[in-house]
């Protein structure tokens, strides 16, 4: 009940930011889902016109990766990913031979069997209002076009009874590879885009991400392929059971990561519930330093540790007899802060597995060249001390004078206090129309 | 490395003799000229490789392993002999493991094998590759085969448990039927995929076992993640609970304690595990808004104020508030919003009464204060568990739901209760996180004044005190 008049008045301000975001796109998601919207048009129209072959075929891939579709699973970090539908579609382009038989396919029914088997599968999704990610979707779309592209073509040398048998499957293989390499370019271009960080980063971020569930859809892939070459379609569904224990593990991986965020981004608050700091403080620094990270060009992983770092950055205040006045640390005496942040990293070291978490609580009070022999804090903590100061400045204050006073004045401070690098990119991230740290 | 009791060497023993008979006896009496030895070499490397593989990704604790796959596309492949033949490579399998544990492992896995590929004969299943005109009949024998290794293993598996003493034979309502339902099927899944390993070795030879358990070994990789960042989730929800009370030196642990009791209520009322969990987590967090209430007034020895009190009472809504965000919690937020409600009405934040109650909120409030009982206060000694016990009997009605106090007393009686020690703070055994709660006065003496929590009253009890009328006030005065 006293939460309800701050809900509704931030209710309109977020949907304003939607509208910036989507201006904010890049040109590679329009771009990728264009493609794959002539690609599925052109497909479908040569099919209509050409005939169909071998509709039974046809089918149980198409049901098959319309299911799989439909089970579409969501990764840590709101990847979304269909492994059981990639992996049907991808060996209903590898196709080959049913025992035996020789398989005449088009490519381009390869691409309408799949367009349609998708967009059945997402129908159900799309009319309970849960769209999915139209990027991501375009991308895994174009994974198995790019795919039938570069096989089918060359179906006229695959040859598993032979002495060259291990030359078919090396170009499996390797197209899988190279198609895991396309998607995950394209992947990160996205993402560069959405979050506003540097390509690299985001590569890096897209390989390490995709790699395991990549393999297991690859591996599958060529599985299914040669399965239906030695005991025909109905061994189809058995060799999707791997690929579903797969997926269940990630689902759950995903899972068991975002409830871990949310038990920390809740638990953070118990500093402000207890009147240690104020309302919103902690997610606030979380937000100005992940905007921070971003913009330094942080990678996934390291930026995940901030977020922990920065929510839980005043949790050594729970040790205090009494809350320091309006709980800003900047205020505090430097003496003080440093055993706030001695007393938080101890307690989240007690966890035994937040080690890196608790090092950035540890050391984000240091003057930024460091003050021991230590050397310089991390990069984190540097990040945190920044938006910590800010934040404890400008209050819940919206006036851009003021943050363009604490901004200068933190400026003032960069010989000595802050990192000049992050007090200019948290400069940068502000200017942004489509950021906004005080609400969401 | 302990000794193994006598009864377990003895059925080892048992069963290795067993292992061995059964490759005789294949070897002697069975068609061994037409196994592939080429095939078999491979396979049995295959094997090993899996199960090394299988080791390393995993740390073991699943007790399921790809290799059973290996195993039944050997049945297929080479036959009962050469099944067992394989089985034996398990012996060789790169883990740290004793000799003992090797022998039963090997044999577990020849008996198994045999066993199974003599059920897929009888079948009408052929050894060798499967042709397409085959399928999908060979599922059949094959479906047989599965069943018997499964069967196999399980029985001599528990056998060994048996002979250990480790299995006791529980009443069917307090077993755990759904994880060893997972497991089994499991296994049998990964067991299934033997048959296609076998069809598939015709066209790309051991390539086969690559792509089939490719897949599977990711699987296994991720659910190590998620084990691993669940351990990890609840030893951080452990340490920012315990984190919260280390103001108080009188209360520490209470949350852990309560967590633990409220899961053994929960048990002993025969809920599922999943339920279990949320109630540990309802006692975990229960008190997570105390937080929220200026300390003075927690620590405040002498009677409290009107105002003092209804600070006070803010504290399970304050907690609410924190945690509701969080979506696992579930029925615990309900836990944690009424803990303070009392069967006859008079309790807080609502008043409500009887089974308007939630029932997390009624088993957490008989947890509560059975800890808060038995645990010294700056005031007073520690109850006894029996004095304990008794007064909730005796408030069971008004206070209490009688169910859950009775729970409460039968699973105290079963599994006893542990009475927290000062002087050494007892961590809780069955919590994964033993971590303690930061000794805030040792790490910073000039921002915490030592010992300050231990002159005044914990709220805690004087809370309670207002609830449990005139039994605080009868030991303290």
């Amino acid at each position: 009940m006293m939460n309800s008049a701050p809900t509704v008045a931030s209710h309109i301000p977020q949907r304003a930011r939607h509208g910036r975001q989507w201006r904010a796109v890049g040109w590679t998601r329009p771009l990728l889902i264009g493609a794959a919207l002539v690609s599925t048009a052109v497909s479908l129209l040569w099919t209509a016109v050409s005939g169909f072959e071998q509709p039974r075929v046809a089918l149980a891939f198409g049901v098959l990766v319309a299911l799989g579709e439909f089970a579409r699973i969501t990764l840590p970090g709101g990847r979304e990913a269909a492994p059981i539908a990639t992996a049907s579609a991808m060996s209903y382009a590898f196709l080959f031979t049913i025992i035996g038989d020789p398989v005449s396919l088009p490519s381009p029914q390869v691409v309408a069997v799949v367009a349609v088997g998708m967009g059945l599968g997402e129908l159900p999704h799309i009319l309970v209002g849960r769209h999915p990610q139209w990027g991501d979707l375009a991308r895994r779309f174009l994974n198995i076009a790019v795919t039938t592209l570069l096989f089918r073509p060359l179906i006229g040398h695959i040859d598993l009874d032979g002495p060259l048998w291990w030359l078919s499957l090396l170009l499996m293989a390797a197209i899988v590879v190279v198609v895991w390499l396309a998607d995950s370019v394209a992947a990160a271009a996205i993402r560069a885009d959405r979050m506003r960080t540097r390509f690299g980063v985001t590569l890096r971020d897209e390989m390490r991400a995709q790699v395991a569930i990549g393999m297991a859809v690859g591996a599958s892939a060529i599985l299914m392929a040669l399965s239906v070459h030695v005991m025909g379609l109905t061994t189809l569904l058995v060799f999707t059971a791997p690929l579903l224990v797969t997926q269940v593990a990630f689902r759950r991986f995903a899972q068991i990561r975002r409830t871990y965020l949310q038990t920390v981004r809740a638990l953070s608050r118990v500093t402000e519930v207890g009147g240690y700091v104020e309302a919103g403080h902690s997610r606030r620094v979380s937000r100005l330093a992940q905007g921070i990270g971003r913009e330094l060009g942080m990678s996934e992983s390291t930026l995940l540790e901030l977020e922990y770092a920065a929510l839980m950055h005043d949790i050594g205040q729970l040790s205090l007899r009494d809350p320091i006045p309006s709980g800003a640390t900047v205020l505090a005496s430097p003496r003080e802060q440093r055993s706030i942040a001695e007393l938080g990293a101890a307690i989240i070291r007690e966890t035994g597995v937040l080690d890196g978490v608790a090092e950035l609580v540890r050391r984000q009070c240091e003057p930024y060249l460091g003050d021991g022999e230590a050397g310089p804090p991390p990069l984190g903590s540097r990040i945190i001390k920044v938006a910590n100061a800010f934040d404890d400045l400008v209050g819940g204050s919206t006036d851009q004078e003021r943050v363009d006073a604490v901004l200068q004045r933190l400026r003032m401070d960069t010989g000595h206090e802050y990192d000049p690098v992050v007090v200019e990119a948290l400069a940068t991230v502000l200017q942004r129309p489509d950021f906004d740290w005080r609400s969401g | 490395m302990r000794a193994l009791p006598v009864a377990a060497r003895l059925y080892v023993g048992l069963v290795a003799l067993g292992a061995a008979t059964a490759i005789l006896l294949g070897v002697f009496l069975g068609p061994i000229t037409e196994v592939d030895l080429g095939t078999l070499l491979l396979l049995a490397i295959l094997f090993v490789i899996a199960e090394s593989i299988a080791t390393m990704v995993d740390s073991g604790k699943t007790g399921i392993s790809p290799a059973s796959a290996a195993s039944l596309a050997a049945v297929v492949l080479v036959g009962p002999v050469g099944a067992a033949i394989v089985g034996i490579a398990s012996g060789l399998v790169i883990r740290r493991q004793n000799l003992v544990k090797r022998l039963f492992n090997g044999a577990q896995f020849v008996i198994a094998g045999y066993a199974s590929g003599t059920v897929f004969q009888l079948l009408g299943g052929r050894m060798g590759v499967p042709e397409p005109e085959m399928f999908p009949w060979i599922l059949l024998p094959f479906t047989g085969a599965v069943l018997t290794f499964s069967l196999c293993n399980t029985l001599l598996m528990a056998g060994l448990m048996w002979s250990l003493g480790e299995l006791r034979l529980k009443r069917p309502r307090h077993m755990r039927w759904r994880p060893l339902a997972t497991l089994e099927l499991s296994s049998i899944g990964y067991a299934m995929l033997g048959l296609f390993i076998a069809a598939i070795w015709g066209a790309v030879g051991p390539f086969a076992v690559l792509l089939v358990l490719l897949p599977l070994f990711i699987a296994r990789w991720a659910f190590d993640q998620y084990v691993f960042q669940q351990r990890a989730h609840e030893a951080t929800l452990a340490t920012l609970c315990q984190a919260v009370e280390t103001k108080d030196y009188y209360t520490r642990g209470h949350c852990m304690r309560v967590a633990k009791a409220a899961a053994m209520i929960a048990e002993e009322l025969g809920m599922s595990a999943e339920r279990v969990q949320t109630m540990r987590y309802a006692g975990m967090l229960h008190d997570i808004g105390k937080l929220g209430v200026p300390t003075k007034i927690l620590q405040k020895a002498g009677k409290l104020t009107e105002e003092e009190y209804a600070a006070i009472q803010l504290h399970p809504m304050r907690g609410y508030e924190i945690v509701r965000e969080i979506d696992f919690l579930d029925e615990a937020l309900a836990g944690i919003l009424h803990h303070h409600e009392r069967i006859d009405g008079g309790g807080y934040p609502k008043g409500l009464a009887g089974e308007d109650i939630p029932e997390a909120a009624r088993l957490v409030s008989v947890a509560d204060v059975f800890d808060c009982l038995t645990s010294t206060r700056s005031y007073r000694k520690a109850w006894s568990t029996e004095a304990a016990i008794a007064e909730l009997r005796r408030c069971a009605g008004t206070q209490f739901d009688p169910r859950m106090v009775e729970a409460l007393v039968r699973a105290v009686e079963r599994e006893g209760w542990e009475v927290p020690d000062l002087v050494e703070p007892v961590e809780d055994a069955c919590e994964p996180c033993t971590a303690q709660p930061v000794g805030a006065s040792e790490a910073a003496p000039e921002t915490v004044p030592t010992g300050a929590a231990q002159t005044a009253a914990d709220g805690d009890t004087q809370t309670d005190t207002n609830l449990t009328v005139g039994v605080v006030e009868e030991t303290t005065g």
